[in-house]
Parts: structure tokens; sequence; C-alpha cells
């Protein structure tokens, strides 16, 4: 029997690896995975690559996680905001790498990840400091850059409901990330906040269909938000 | 003279989106736009956190950590409207299917350059978010910001002298002083504010512009 419910996020996260490069989900605290990133921050593992659309907010989750000094680099679209000052204490050390992204691009090169895609050319940042070094291609008017995939040995997202196939559904825009970087790694961890039976889930409104998902965690509510 | 101000830009930009427009308004000044957004025109307004159909500010204490827009703020949904991932919300930028994006600037060229993501400075940590891809993406680019800098320098310039979000791609310019529209050849005054002579735009710009005969 397939059962991928997990009975704690501590135990979904126990063989992240030195080194390993993971992809967080959510967008501001829209489906942001708190739990899983506190039981990152407890498992210890260092060295770590970072995806996620920013680099942490105030003194919780990824920013937590950086001031430990666990991470070596960080892929993301906006760094800089008002409350990232343990990304910009660490990027100002040089402790810390950047590879800046534009948002459409993160998303695309982690969405071709999970679709097999070898690369893609895009048209945006064409012109501009992001795509210097870059390969460029005129294809019929217009100026394009190539991208390559972003893959991940892991993806820590949340979602809204789940069954024990992994079969997922988002609440609102909470949804952002997850259903791309679900796809583009290879273990999938999720934080849910209701599971439910096998067959429960209506197959019309299911988004993210379980074979991109590894481990499922229920989390209550009262501890989804960062401590 | 009298320049607009923030609210008096914002419905002058709004003044112009058509009923049924798919709009994205980036982060800052533009978001101001949707409160002056004709009543009874319907406009669909897009966020790229993946959302299409974005309502009025939720009233106090109803707000939804679930529900947001680019800006982080929260946000109400408009029946109608949609929920989809990233990807999707970017291909809808970059596959030319918003007909508006309003966005800032630091400066727009001649040219329809654009820069508004980074100064270039030695100690400024870059961050981009969707900019570079609402600048190619849109069918249409509009730009929102004060004429002039703080110092009084003018944010039309010849040529940006600070990094490119995007070459070529700003279609008109909505300023505290005038609307000017870029064109192959050149910039294009449409409106200027009430007591404003074109001379002394022109002055204050910096830049060569020229009058559309229907220039107020």
């Amino acid at each position: 029997m397939i059962d991928k419910f997990f009975a704690s996020a501590e135990a979904a996260l126990a063989d992240i690896p030195e080194g390993a490069t993971i992809m967080i989900g959510g967008f501001g605290n829209a489906g942001m995975p708190a739990a899983l990133i506190d039981a990152l921050i407890a498992q210890g593992a260092r060295g770590l690559t970072i995806v996620n659309n920013n680099a942490g907010n105030a003194d919780s989750g990824l920013a937590a996680l950086i001031a430990a000094r666990r991470v070596r680099k960080i892929l993301c679209s906006f760094p800089r905001q008002a409350d990232s000052w343990h990304f910009d204490k660490a990027y100002r050390a040089g402790e810390l790498e950047l590879e800046l992204v534009p948002q459409g691009t993160l998303a695309e090169r982690i969405r071709a990840a999970g679709a097999g895609i070898g690369a893609f050319f895009t048209p945006t940042a064409h012109g501009t400091l992001l795509a210097e070094g870059k390969e460029t291609r005129r294809i019929g008017d217009r100026d394009y850059v190539l991208e390559y995939p972003i893959h991940a040995d892991y993806a820590l997202i949340r979602a809204d409901r789940a069954d024990r196939w992994g079969n997922l559904t988002y609440r609102k825009t909470a949804r952002n990330f997850a259903p791309i970087m679900a796809a583009a790694a290879k273990c999938t961890v999720v934080q849910v906040r209701e599971t439910v039976a096998l067959g429960a889930l209506d197959p019309e409104v299911i988004v993210t269909p379980g074979i991109f998902v590894q481990r499922v965690v229920k989390i209550a509510p009262s501890l989804r938000k960062a401590a | 003279m009298k320049k607009l101000d923030r609210n008096q830009m914002a419905a002058r930009v709004a003044r112009d989106i058509p009923e049924g427009s798919y709009v994205n308004l980036g982060i800052g000044l533009p978001t101001l736009v949707a409160d002056h957004l004709p009543k009874g025109r319907e406009i669909i307004l897009h966020s790229e956190n993946g959302v299409l159909g974005i309502g009025p500010r939720p009233a106090s204490g109803e707000e939804d950590e679930d529900l947001i827009n680019a800006g982080k703020e929260p946000v109400t949904l408009l029946p109608g409207g949609a929920y989809f991932h990233h990807a999707d919300s970017f291909g809808m930028i970059r596959g030319r299917h918003l007909d508006f994006a309003v966005l800032g600037a630091f400066q727009v060229s001649v040219a329809g350059d654009l820069a508004n993501w980074h100064t270039g400075g030695p100690d400024a940590i870059p961050a981009v978010g969707g900019a570079m891809d609402l600048a190619m993406g849109a069918k249409k680019v509009l730009i929102m910001m004060e004429h002039l800098t703080k110092k009084g320098e003018s944010k039309i310039v010849e040529r940006c002298t600070y990094p490119l979000t995007g070459a070529r791609c700003v279609n008109r310019i909505y300023t505290d002083l005038a609307v000017i529209d870029v064109k192959p050849d050149g910039l294009h005054v449409v409106d200027m504010v009430d007591g404003l002579a074109f001379e002394d735009l022109q002055r204050l710009s910096g830049v060569p512009l020229r009058r559309l005969a229907t220039a107020a």
C-alpha cells in the first residue's frame, strides 16, 4: 500500500545530506512551509543551496537558516527587502553566493527541470546585466537569452489538503511556486493543513498529482506560522 | 503650474485603461492606479504571484494570509477571479497576454529603454523580481514616475545611466508634469499639466520632445 504520510517534519527531512539543493516554496507567508523550514534548521545539514523567490524575512524561516550559516548559495529573484538583514549581512560578508534570476525566468527554469526540458530561450533580461555571459539568439524579430533548468534534491512546499498518494490541493495564492517545485525535485516534502482519505479529493481539483510528491506531513494550523 | 500628486497621477493612468483590459500594476506608485479605475469599467488585475481578478483591499480583520499580491499586501478576489502557479503566471506575462504593465522607473531613455531595478551602486544588493519579465512581456508598458529626481534632474534621459531592466520596451510615460509617448521617431508629448508651457517642459526634460498637434 502506498502511504506517503510521515509522522513528523523531523522524520520527513532526516536524510537531507550536506550540500543538498533545496527548493523552498512560498511567496511571502503565503505557501511558506514554516514547519518544514524549522525542521530543516533543527536537522543540521550545512552547505545548502536554496531556491526561493526571496532570501528570508526578519528572524524566522529562511532568514534563520541563513543566520545559522547553513546556506552556501541562494538562487532567487528578490533578496533585498526591508527586513532581509540576515541575508544582507551574510552577502556583504561574502559568506553567501547569490544567483539573481528574474522571477519569471526562475519559475520557468524550475518548470523546465520538472518537465525534462534541457534549456530554453527567453526574451527576459536580454540586453541587461543579468544576461551577461549568456548565449543569445535572434529568433524571428526578437532577441532571446538561453537559460537552463534548475533541478533540486528536495522541495519543501506547503499545500492545503493531501491524500496518502500525495495528491495535493492548494489554497488561494499559497499555490505560487509549489506545483513546479514539486515536479523539479527528486524528493518533494509537503506540509499540509489536512490529510484526507484516498478518493476524498475531487480529481478535477487536484492541482499537483501524487507522482510529483514523496512525503506528506500534516501540521496543525497553530504551528503553521514560524515561531 | 501645479504638479500632479500621486493620486492625480494614478487617476490619469487609470483614465487610459480601457474596458476588458488585463493589467499588472507594479509595486509602489502603480498600485495606486487600482483605486482610480473608473467604476463600471471591467478591468482585470493580474499579480505575478498567481492571481487574476484582484479586488479591493480587505477590511481590517478580514485579511487572509494565503491571499496576497506581488507586493505581499493582503487583497481580495473578485467573482470570476482565478489562481494559478508561478510558471503559468509568468507565461501570461512573457507570452504577451497582458494588455498593460504599469511600472515605476528610475530612468527612461528617449529610445524607450527602462531602468527600474538596480542603482548599480557598489554596496547595493541587486533585486529584480518580475520587472524584467513585465518590461519584455506586456503588450504595452506604461511608466509612472516623477518627472524629476529629488535633485531636479530629468528622469527622462538620452541614455540610461542605471542598469537596464529592458531595452526599447516603454510605450508611454506618465509623470507629475506630462504624458509622453515613446515612438520610433522620438518622444511625443500628449498631455501636460495646466499652466505648464511646452518650452518649460522641454527645458526641464533636457531631451528633445515633440508636441503632438492634439496636445492639450
